[in-house]
């Protein structure tokens, strides 16, 4: 009987095993590469285990000029991003779910339209801006056009949250004499913690990853570059050191692999609510 | 709409509110000026990196807006010249055919693996729905920047792994075949990687999208003797739809807009091969210093994605309703 089942199971079980195969096998490839010795990685007969493993790559990846002001970089322009998002979003996603005013309907309006804002078209104006106004090569730029790429999204995921606290909470914490905002740092706060998660998490990753911006706001200041500008060029520059640019990689992913991983349930579940409700 | 709103906060004193006792139905009336100062920052935002740089695209793409005119700042109106050199160039149009076809193979492919992907995984028990969970989640956590690099990698023509796979299968004309110096061939390799970057998302959005059908309308429709497929078209997918025309229009933009694999990967080559909309775009502004003609390229690119926007504002202006 059990083995009648596992065996109508089997076209199943090897779909799934197809699938995590497809799924890891690129992320496996680069963090195996970049532990193998280079002799081994320039061989006719590349093997799925390395036969010696070797922190070579790794340590000429980290020592390539300006690695460590890079990855500040990035860190100060994702942190930058999430915190400014969050904070403004905060403000008026609680103004749209916990207040009646004119404009309510049609400023959630807009946010939905900027959801769908063109930004690989505005790279040209942008720059230009940028350019005009002296903020070109800086940093700032970058966090504020970022903070605008997920503003929008991060307001409609916690408008969404937000609307599921019931208001009642609030209010009978304030029949107990806190004020609003205490009220709702005390007690609505806490309940949102899911959805600053999975916005949060939208943010670091939009900042994380951002590259056509990066890439041309940031033209003579090469010490204001962001780490997938600086993989991208790594790679120009390192064009046949396989190795250390799957090192440099694995380095550059591991923050938002590792995340995801941890945050799994998250990701996924404020996700479909992001997409869900708009 | 700003209009309506500046006038709302000009015609009410700019003092908070008195504290209001505290009590239930309050929630509701709490006016004056607070909520507008609370979205000030994001309307603010919005109006100056959002509108104000999307007036500017429309403004360069009617002017003649060159390297001098980027300088000096003189550039004048030109009125639709930049449109029509667009328009009359055989070359923009080999690209606007190419960028539909790159959306239409990448989006089919993305629907139909991840619509089978998220049936597999309902299907599946816990411990392997968790294996097949982690791994979408770790292909999709992948930034875009690095797998492009590890695309590269898999697919390098001497050491990589998949010209001596498949030479190992006996395909031996794939020794040292050089992808990237092949059109169709690095076309195949940016689909297969923005396929294997998208999947993910729409797999499990489309999961979670299946978890909601409630299960006793699938007994119910067993106990009426439904056959699986016919389950599938009457109950899974009236429910499954709205989220589903969702995740398509959202592909269909993002793999519209693909920028960033192609630039990272061929620069649009070999040749003009991998070159779809926003490449060609970024290539004229930007190495070739002709910003207008850029520009007009993007606004063209905006309005032949609207024809996609406008379901999706459909369906969200309808979701909208419902709230």
């Amino acid at each position: 009987m059990s083995t009648r089942r596992a065996l109508r199971r089997l076209p199943l079980h090897l779909a799934a095993t197809v699938t995590v195969v497809v799924c890891l096998f690129p992320v496996y490839w680069m963090i195996t590469t970049a532990f193998t010795p280079n002799r081994d990685i320039q061989s006719a007969h590349p093997r799925l285990l390395p036969r010696t493993w070797t922190l070579d790559h790794f340590r000429r990846a980290v020592d390539a000029d300006g690695f460590g002001l890079f990855w500040r970089n990035s860190l100060l322009v994702t942190l930058g991003t999430v915190v400014l998002a969050l904070l403004v979003a905060l403000g008026a996603s609680f103004a749209v779910a916990r207040m009646r005013w004119r404009g309510r309907r049609q400023f959630m309006l807009a946010v939905f339209v900027a959801q769908m804002a063109p930004w690989e078209s505005l790279i040209i104006p942008v720059y230009i801006i940028a350019r005009d106004t002296d903020m070109l090569d800086r940093l700032p730029t970058l966090t504020l056009v970022y903070f605008m790429m997920t503003l929008p999204f991060t307001i409609v995921v916690l408008r969404g949250f937000l609307s599921t606290i019931p208001p009642e909470l609030e209010e009978s914490a304030q029949l107990d004499g806190c004020t609003r905002l205490s009220a709702f740092r005390h007690v609505a706060l806490p309940l949102l913690a899911p959805g600053l998660m999975a916005t949060s998490l939208f943010g670091y990753i939009t900042a994380w990853n951002e590259f056509a911006y990066a890439n041309f706001l940031i033209i003579k200041q090469q010490d204001h570059r962001t780490l997938p500008v600086w993989l991208s060029s790594f790679h120009n520059v390192f064009g046949t050191d396989w190795g250390a640019t799957m090192a440099a990689s694995t380095l550059f992913s591991l923050p938002a692999l590792v995340v995801f991983l941890l945050l799994q349930r998250h990701v996924t579940s404020g996700f479909a609510a992001g997409a869900v409700k708009g | 709409m700003s209009v309506v709103r500046e006038r709302a906060v000009r015609h009410r004193p700019l003092v908070p509110p008195p504290r209001r006792p505290p009590g239930p139905a309050r929630r509701t009336t709490m006016a004056g000026v607070w909520p507008y100062l609370l979205i000030a920052p994001a309307v603010l935002g919005m109006l100056y990196l959002l509108v104000y740089p999307l007036a500017r695209a429309v403004l360069i793409s009617f002017q003649d807006f060159g390297l001098r005119q980027l300088i000096l700042g003189d550039a004048h109106v030109v009125g639709f010249a930049n449109y029509r050199t667009l328009l009359t160039d055989p070359r923009f149009w080999t690209v606007v055919r190419r960028t539909f076809l790159f959306m239409a193979v990448n989006v089919v492919l993305i629907m139909v693996l991840s619509t089978l992907v998220a049936l597999m995984i309902e299907r599946l028990g816990r411990r392997w729905r968790t294996a097949v969970l982690s791994a979408l989640v770790l292909a999709w956590a992948m930034p875009v920047v690095a797998a492009t690099t590890v695309f590269q990698w898999l697919f390098h023509s001497r050491f990589g792994i998949v010209n001596h796979a498949l030479t190992g299968l006996g395909f031996t004309s794939f020794k040292d075949y050089p992808w990237l110096a092949h059109g169709p061939a690095a076309f195949a390799i940016l689909v297969a990687l923005v396929v294997w970057q998208s999947v993910p998302f729409a797999a499990i959005t489309l999961y979670s999208a299946l978890t909601t059908v409630p299960c006793d309308l699938y007994e119910a429709a067993r106990l009426d003797g439904a056959s699986g497929a016919r389950i599938f078209r009457s109950v899974t997918l009236p429910i499954v739809r709205p989220l589903f025309m969702l995740v398509l229009s959202l592909e269909v933009i993002w793999t519209f807009k693909a920028f960033v694999q192609i630039w990272v990967m061929t620069r649009g080559g070999p040749g003009d091969a991998t070159t779809i909309l926003p490449v060609y775009a970024v290539q004229t502004a930007l190495s070739q210093q002709r910003y207008d003609l850029g520009s007009a390229a993007s606004m063209l690119t905006v309005l032949l994605m609207s024809g996609v926007l406008v379901l999706y504002f459909r369906q969200m202006f309808r979701q909208e309703a419902e709230l």
